[in-house]
């Protein structure tokens, strides 16, 4: 009696699994909601408001997934993962993707068989000093003691950076993004070392923010971006091309001041920005979603400029550049495949 | 002899005060600050620590702000002072006490439960109260369910439905045989709950009064105070049982209690906790994740149970063999022997490493923090400092966050003292 209970079960996951399978996209679809793996709290990324409210420009990706595939930027299940638990929720099902400043790599992208299906910040390793240091460059470094999270590939990637240019320094170990800043400010250590964006978002919280400095060098390659699960491939599409179609509406000047009147007007004489709102061709079709699809995603926070001016932006307390985050017409790496 | 009158005094003198330096102030001082040469050393010494202690922290309480919206509108209102943003409290003690996602206008239901709370667990932790009493603190685990998650009132009345039918299925039987009686509480119980489950599919509203919150928006201290709560209470008979099971002469039953034991002794509660989170997804088929918060409860209660089990055996063992021969002369069986004479005595002695059980394991639900459930920790680590407005107040929360755990484990402590005070049958 136990084993045909136990094997029933056995069968019942089994058949689950392979209905999960048949495609992440219907499954979303079916229930109504998208099931979006963010992070527990950074700053200017995911965060949510007193209202409870989650924002930030991670969560701007999720809303217009959600608004692309189900026409409603709220109909989201935000699922807070840590470092720890968020390759693990994403394989098991629990969400359908995960936008959680996750850095693609060659063994995340093969070994834990995920699929990055774009990048939507490039970071990257950088120090931040006090001014009164007088250091305008990391190679002026040398015998500096440096606050550095252990564990984690910027230890690595420090360790690279000093050798490589033959200078010394003395790393100060700590444990927490928290514990960093306190022991910074606090001058336990001459320089703080972290991703980029975090270093400006702590720069930030400091009192007196123009006291510090960040160096001009970046050290390592921080691409960012959402990743899905290997082999559903229609799933992935949808998620890739929602984020190039924010990327693209900013190369082509689609806002959200003027998506209402570029959707009336169908202007002929500009095709793909008519091809990316649905007005023209059968893009949206071929993924599976309304022609409006691509409308509906740049509606809910504006296109990825919009999106990066309100989250992380210079007029933010965060304040952080375009940097390599500019479209490649600019001078940055942003550059969406075309929508054709 | 006439000539010589001696004095003789005829009512007793008033009595003098004791000299200035033997009285009063000045004595309890001379005794306990400044008996000796060292002594008068360490306290002046101390004085001056705690005055600059104090005069160090003060400015920070004085000045403190108490109403803006952000960390760096509170920095300019303080002006390079030095001063404590309390402004984080005022604007997040919602968050911090319920979770950022319980819905607002629901946050009285929670606050009742709490309430309800003291006059459910008043009868079992003053035992010189009324026993009727303890009727509420039956129905209160199904009114506090119902209260913090809402939904149909049918679940938690068929649960208690099935809780009663069992009790009655075992009193029923209970005089012929305990293991059918027990066997047949198990089966009644289990009939109610799927026939009540079935009834609820079918008949439960779909606009409950109470709306319904799912596990994920729990958060904040009240979270915290679910698990404890729950866990502690659940934890007490299980630990109870453990230990028993653990001295029993039965070698199946004592050897499944000792592998129990040291096994989840052997680990530590963050993995179970992660083996909570994680690990269970891949076992389960997708879609079917059974809730969250009550795996958590099923772990922390195994891990609390396993040491209670050990504090009580120590109690247990520190009786004398006597007692125990004492009760088995009586002709007492082994139910009856244990309830009214070795547990009794045994619990007693054991008060002390219970409440030390009771008061790290309702600490150590802060850990759930890891786990990505938003605990007071985990909303002060993740949301709140993650917020563009808070990000760099530390300080501030920790210390609220102190003094909501410093409360209730002084309380849980203070109890305990009374609690042995009351118990205290030998005259020492």
């Amino acid at each position: 009696m136990k084993k045909t209970l136990l094997l029933s079960a056995f069968a019942a996951a089994g058949m689950a699994a392979g209905a999960a399978s048949a495609g992440t996209l219907d499954d979303v679809k079916a229930r109504g909601k998208l099931n979006c793996g963010t992070n527990t709290g950074l700053v200017g990324f995911a965060a949510p408001d007193a209202n409870g409210e989650w924002q930030g420009f991670d969560v701007a990706l999720c809303r217009a997934i959600a608004a692309a595939v189900l026409d409603d930027p709220n109909a989201i299940e935000f699922v807070s993962t840590t470092g720890k638990t968020r390759f693990t929720a994403l394989a098991s099902g629990e969400i359908d993707v995960l936008v959680r400043n996750t850095t693609w790599t060659f063994s995340r992208d093969a070994d834990l068989k995920f699929e990055f299906t774009g990048v939507n910040y490039y970071d990257g390793q950088g120090f931040m000093v006090p001014k009164d240091l007088g250091v305008s460059s990391a190679k002026e470094l040398d015998g500096a003691t440096v606050c550095i999270q252990t564990g984690t590939t910027t230890e690595l990637n420090l360790a690279d950076f000093f050798r490589a240019n033959n200078i010394s320094y003395e790393p100060v170990p700590i444990e927490t993004n928290a514990e960093g800043q306190q022991q910074y400010l606090a001058g336990a250590c001459d320089v703080y070392t972290t991703d980029a964006s975090g270093l400006a978002a702590t720069r930030a919280t400091f009192e007196d923010p123009d006291a510090h400095v960040l160096l001009p060098e970046i050290i390592s390659k921080e691409p960012l971006g959402p990743l899905v699960r290997h082999g559903d491939n229609e799933w992935g599409d949808v998620v890739r091309w929602t984020l190039n179609a924010l990327i693209s509406a900013e190369e082509l000047g689609i806002t959200s001041a003027n998506l209402a009147s570029l959707v009336e007007a169908a202007d002929p004489s500009t095709p793909e920005i008519n091809r990316i709102l649905g007005t023209e061709g059968t893009l949206g079709e071929m993924i599976g979603l309304d022609p409006d699809w691509a409308a509906r995603a740049i509606a809910v926070g504006g296109n990825y400029g919009e999106i990066f001016a309100k989250n992380i932006g210079e007029e933010t307390p965060i304040g952080l550049a375009r940097g390599l985050n500019a479209q490649w017409t600019d001078g940055g790496l942003l550059y969406s495949p075309p929508f054709r | 002899m006439s000539d010589h009158i001696s004095f003789v005094r005829t009512e007793q003198l008033p009595e003098l005060p004791p000299p200035a330096r033997e009285q009063g102030v000045v004595k309890w001082m001379r005794e306990n600050l400044f008996a000796g040469p060292v002594n008068s050393a360490l306290t002046v010494v101390s004085i001056f620590v705690i005055f600059q202690l104090v005069t160090g922290v003060w400015p920070w309480f004085a000045n403190s702000v108490w109403n803006t919206d952000s960390l760096s509108e509170c920095r300019q209102v303080l002006d390079g002072r030095t001063g404590a943003c309390f402004s984080v409290l005022t604007e997040r003690w919602n968050q911090l006490l319920f979770g950022f996602k319980y819905p607002s206008s629901e946050y009285w239901r929670p606050a009742l439960a709490f309430l309800l709370l003291l006059p459910a667990a008043a009868p079992v932790m003053f035992f010189d109260l009324p026993r009727k009493l303890l009727a509420f603190t039956a129905i209160y685990p199904f009114l506090a369910f119902h209260l913090i998650w809402g939904g149909t009132v049918l679940i938690p009345i068929f649960a208690m439905a099935g809780f009663v039918g069992a009790y009655l299925v075992f009193s029923g039987l209970v005089s012929r045989s305990f293991l059918w009686a027990s066997v047949g509480a198990v089966v009644a119980a289990l009939v109610i709950w799927r026939v009540g489950g079935m009834l609820t599919g079918m008949i439960g509203p779909d606009n409950p009064t109470l709306v319904s919150v799912p596990s994920r928006d729990m958060g904040g201290f009240m979270l915290n105070m679910i698990l404890g709560v729950v866990c502690v209470s659940l934890s007490l008979p299980l630990g109870i049982v453990l230990a028993l099971g653990r001295q029993s002469d039965m070698p199946i039953i004592k050897i499944i209690c000792v592998v129990f034991i040291e096994f989840i002794r052997g680990v530590p509660l963050i993995t179970l906790l992660f083996v909570a989170n994680v690990v269970l997804a891949y076992f389960l088929p997708p879609g079917t994740t059974f809730d969250l918060i009550l795996r958590v409860i099923i772990m922390i209660t195994l891990f609390a149970s396993a040491y209670i089990a050990e504090v009580i055996r120590g109690g247990l063992a520190a009786l004398p063999r006597g007692q125990y021969e004492a009760a088995d002369s009586l002709g007492l069986d082994y139910p009856q022997a244990m309830r009214l004479i070795i547990l009794p005595q045994a619990l007693k002695i054991s008060i002390p490493g219970i409440v030390n059980v009771a008061v790290g394991l309702f600490k150590d639900t802060t850990l759930v923090s890891v786990i990505s459930m938003f605990d007071i920790v985990g909303m002060i680590r993740g949301p709140i400092l993650a917020s563009t407005a808070w990000n760099g107040v530390y300080w501030e929360l920790f210390l609220f966050a102190a003094v909501l755990f410093f409360i209730v484990c002084y309380g849980i402590s203070q109890y305990s003292q009374w609690l042995e005070r009351r118990l205290a049958t030998d005259h020492r």
